[in-house]
């Protein structure tokens, strides 16, 4: 359960923001790994990319992108925040960020498929 | 004033050692706020009960307690805003060691407020001529953005980063920092800088504005933090620091 004091839509995209680095550095080795067969196996990587091709894969990398997205919103949305004049459209801004990355991981799906 | 009904205050009873929730029955009153129904225990149940308050009208910020899981001046809030399912659990302020019950050891908060730069560095005597400041100069408006701060510990006890790391300067005295950057008759600006950039400095607050959303007063830390941000980062750019 979320604690009171946390239970407010900025905190709420806090933890997105954190979550989903975390979840991308979990994922970056395993990117790297099917990369580096492309160097001296490539059978085996044809096998992964005809794997990657399954509908299950495909949703799971569309909430990679997702991921990918909602930090690179998140961390532009921090950006801004910090680094520009304030202005009190916190949560909208916030709420642009996720609404984005939604967007951009539906494109994602729809293109592929 | 209607007595029909009553309320169980769940109130937080102990010391640093360790403690519990004691539940005491309340009778509800009009307009009563959730200090009048602490103080209401005391008087007529506990006289044990230990807690802080003084100006009971929201300007000396001595009341802060965590009302339902939020930290709240008592003496603002009114109880039957808060009773949930007849019920209400009253503690003291986190990220503060425990006195007794509801009072906390604010000597970590100030000590921070100090560690921040938040002494005023006089560049005048009161020999002086008064300084003339523009009630609409940019950094006059900043400072008076933050200015009202009344040290409730609200802000504080709200923040994550600090629960995290205990070595956190807090919402509270990096707020004060920032008023004090802004503040034209203040000759203490590079080292204040330096004081809020370091370990447990500014730089450490993760925006998520617990406190902006939590400050009785309405102030915003996180906009004061983030200034210090940029100030801090402007000033290594062009080499002051
Ligand atoms: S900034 Fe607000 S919440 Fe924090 S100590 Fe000051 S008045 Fe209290
Ligand atoms: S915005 Fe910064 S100071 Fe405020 S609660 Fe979050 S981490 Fe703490
Ligand atoms: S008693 Fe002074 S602020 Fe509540």
């Amino acid at each position: 359960m979320i604690k009171p004091h946390r239970n407010h839509p900025l905190w709420l995209a806090f933890l997105l923001h954190r979550l989903s680095g975390v979840c991308l550095a979990l994922y970056l080795p395993v990117h790297f790994l099917v990369l580096g067969l492309a160097i001296d196996e490539t059978a085996r990587l044809g096998g992964v990319l005809r794997w990657s091709e399954t509908l299950p894969v495909e949703m799971a990398v569309m909430g990679l992108v997702f991921l990918l997205a909602v930090h690179l919103f998140g961390g532009l949305r921090l950006l801004v925040l910090e680094f520009l004049d304030w202005h009190d459209r916190q949560k909208s801004v916030a709420a642009a960020a996720v609404a984005l990355s939604f967007a951009a991981a539906a494109a994602f799906f729809l293109q592929v498929i | 004033m209607s007595q029909a009904k009553e309320a169980d205050l769940h109130v937080w009873r102990g010391d640093g050692n360790g403690g519990g929730l004691v539940r005491y029955a309340v009778p509800l009153r009009d307009s009563q706020t959730v200090l009048d129904a602490v103080t209401w225990i005391q008087r007529r149940l506990e006289p044990g009960l230990s807690f802080r308050f003084a100006c009971r009208v929201g300007m000396c910020g001595t009341c802060a307690m965590t009302v339902n899981g939020k930290p709240r001046w008592t003496c603002r809030t009114r109880l039957k805003d808060v009773v949930e399912n007849g019920r209400v659990v009253i503690a003291p302020l986190e990220n503060l060691p425990v006195i007794k019950d509801l009072a906390c050891d604010f000597s970590s908060f100030f000590g921070k407020w100090g560690k921040a730069g938040g002494r005023f560095a006089a560049t005048a005597t009161r020999l002086d001529a008064v300084a003339a400041i523009r009630p609409d100069s940019r950094r006059r408006r900043l400072a008076d953005a933050g200015i009202e701060c009344i040290n409730c510990g609200v802000c504080y006890s709200a923040c994550d980063v600090v629960r995290w790391n205990p070595a956190y300067l807090g919402p509270a005295a990096l707020n004060r920092s920032w008023t004090l950057v802004n503040d034209e008759r203040d000759g203490g600006r590079e080292k204040r800088l330096r004081a809020v950039a370091g370990a447990g400095g500014c730089h450490n607050c993760h925006s998520h504005q617990g406190c902006a959303t939590l400050c009785p007063n309405e102030l915003n830390p996180t906009l004061s933090i983030a200034g210090l941000k940029r100030a801090t980062a402007l000033a290594v750019l062009k080499g002051e620091m």
